[in-house]
């Protein structure tokens, strides 16, 4: 077991010992050696000590992902402080309201994000001290932006305890509003760690970073490359989705190690022509974030053998927290998922009844985390923290994953589905709450219901009853775009159905049942 | 060359029949922001681009196939009439 560091130890590390190998690339934008990237970042910890950044501060990043946000990450980090990385396409009152939640000392974001960005925090608070760059690409745009603030003392890089936090990250919350994930350099590193006995990552890999940076994917992707000496390949959001163009940049950047949602690679194996490219570097499919429909994966695994495959199975708040390795090819007759399998080394997990007593195998029951790998808990949020918990006679604190599983007699765990209203589309946790609460937000709106159920083509379909104060039903493109406005795009349902009124329970709850029923 | 076809009405009766049943059609104007308007979701965008590479024989590079070149049905009409030519 490696000792306790600062996470962004590992790039210091890695500048002394291979400065000229490639660090960080952009397909479309260039390249950073590990020598670049390390002085880059130093030159940004300066500027934000000089604005009085340090341990125990937070720091927004709202930049599209790039080079310069990936520079931005180890800049902050050098500095002590923790990282807090927004959607930029996400409505810019939900990222004013994360930034401000989190009271951040200061924000590195683009100009064309910039003044909406102020004027929502300004309704909040008052505004930190921004470092605006000329949109972003390959790390100039900041590195013009330092230049322009002027020179900075340079200063060492902060000696962060284990206990400190390295970022927070925002998830979709019940109540309506997104929460903070705090974790720390040990809950960061302990994973790295463990990535790295499983995975055996070299500087001759090239990782993928398919997922944005508010999205916990990523942290293996950057974290365990950049600890390895390895290159990191960035994928541009706006790219993200394109199977077509995914396979060929798979082929052209000679990608070792790929990590991605499984919808992505369901869309890579549909459509993404496979067979035409020579993906033959690629040694490591990583997978997490949902459930793998089986039919996808066969596919995958037809068109390309080579790789080792594993399924990745964990929340926010444990990062990865069981894995299970799936042996190609996928029998013809399977149908059932993939276990999610055994709890990773460097945690413990146990499952549990609703009295909180321990099940046997072959019983259902919610997976609880402990160890080294789990948050402190959310962000000014100690009732949801303490409801978070399950903790026992001795102190130890276990994490409910709110994932109900079962044990199978291999001591492999299987994913059955969840205990409360969040689900997973497309990689990311959706509350349903959430998305209620943003429909409450239109004037003509008297109630709404969001319901999900599972889809064999899609994984999962998420509807929305309504019924609207004049009893007439809104039209589908104003009520999408109004949507648009109010939630990440990817928490817009996939269906409208207007009712008079909304069923109720006998104790006058909505009938969440009979909605379901009706989807 | 004019191949004759009238892109931005068939893209235009394409999305309504497949994602907006029983819309007004008054309401999908050609610069309507499709996907950033959270209209249509990418994998939907990706599924309509495939049905018109099959209809028309034709096909679209990969940097072609993104919300930069498909966000509303004046752009896909567009880019399905240089493919097309």
């Amino acid at each position: 077991m490696a000792a306790p560091r600062p996470l962004h130890r590992a790039l210091a590390d890695s500048a002394a010992r291979h400065p000229e190998r490639p660090a960080v690339i952009e397909p479309e934008g260039g390249t950073l050696s590990y020598r670049e990237f390390d002085a880059l970042a130093g030159r940004l910890r300066d500027r934000l000590a000089a604005l009085g950044v340090g341990p125990g501060d937070r720091v927004g990043i709202y930049l599209r992902k790039s080079i310069d946000a990936v520079v931005a990450i180890f800049g902050i980090l050098k500095a002590g402080a923790a990282y807090v990385p927004v959607d930029p396409d996400a409505p810019p009152a939900r990222n004013a309201y994360i930034m401000h939640n989190c009271a951040v000392k200061a924000v590195i974001v683009e100009e064309r994000r910039r003044e909406q960005f102020a004027a929502e925090f300004a309704a909040l608070g008052e505004l930190p001290p921004l470092i605006v760059t000329e949109g972003t690409g390959g790390g100039a745009p900041l590195a013009r932006a330092l230049d322009a603030a002027g020179a900075a003392r340079p200063l060492a890089d902060a000696d962060n305890a284990p206990g400190d936090l390295a970022y927070i990250l925002y998830t979709s919350g019940s109540t309506g509003r997104p929460k903070g994930v705090m974790l720390s350099h040990e809950n960061a590193t302990s994973f790295v760690d463990w990535c790295s006995g499983l995975f055996t990552p070299g500087p001759e890999d090239r990782f993928s970073s398919h997922a944005p940076f508010h999205f916990d994917l990523s942290i293996l992707d950057i974290h365990v490359a950049i600890e390895h000496g390895a290159a990191l390949v960035l994928i541009p959001e706006e790219r993200g989705k394109d199977p077509l163009h995914l396979a060929r940049l798979i082929a052209e950047q000679r990608i070792t190690a790929w990590y991605s949602a499984p919808s992505i690679l369901s869309l890579i194996a549909q459509f993404g022509r496979l067979p035409e490219h020579d993906c033959s570097a690629l040694r490591l499919v990583l997978f997490a974030g949902e459930v793998f429909p089986v039919k996808h994966l066969r596919t995958l695994c037809e068109q390309l053998p080579g790789p080792r495959y594993f399924n990745l199975y964990g929340p926010t708040e444990t990062n990865v927290c069981t894995w299970y390795e799936v042996v190609p090819p996928v029998p013809p007759e399977r149908t059932a998922p993939y276990p999610i399998g055994r709890v990773c080394a460097h945690l413990q997990g146990k499952v549990v009844d609703e009295k909180d007593h321990p099940v046997a195998a072959g019983q259902e029951g919610e997976l609880c985390i402990t160890g080294r790998g789990v948050m402190q808990g959310y962000w000014a949020l100690p009732e949801q923290t303490a409801q978070g918990f399950l903790v026992d006679a001795d102190g130890t604190r276990w994490y409910r994953t709110g994932d109900i599983v079962v044990e199978g007699v291999d001591g492999e765990l299987t994913y059955r589905g969840r205990r409360d209203r969040m689900v997973k589309r497309r990689g990311y946790r959706v509350e349903l709450g959430e998305i209620e609460a943003g429909l409450y937000r239109h004037p003509q709106i008297k109630e709404a219901a969001v319901v999900a159920l599972p889809d064999a083509e899609a994984g999962v379909r998420i509807t929305a009853f309504l019924a609207s104060r004049d009893g007439q039903p809104l039209s589908l493109i104003a009520l999408k775009r109004f949507c648009a406005e109010q939630l990440p795009l990817y928490m817009i349902p996939d269906q409208f159905s207007w009712l008079d009124a909304l069923p109720r329970t006998s104790t006058d709850k909505t009938d969440y049942q009979r909605l379901k029923e009706v989807a | 060359m004019e191949t004759g076809i009238d892109f931005a009405r068939e893209v235009k009766q394409y999305i309504l029949d497949e994602f907006l049943p029983g819309e007004n059609p008054d309401d999908l104007t050609d610069d309507l922001p499709l996907i950033s308007g959270g209209i249509i979701d990418s994998i939907a965008t990706l599924k309509m681009v495939l049905h018109f590479e099959e209809r028309y024989g034709i096909v679209l590079e990969a940097h072609e196939a993104d919300k930069e070149h498909l966000d509303t049905i004046r752009d896909i009409a567009a880019l399905l009439a240089s493919k097309a030519g």
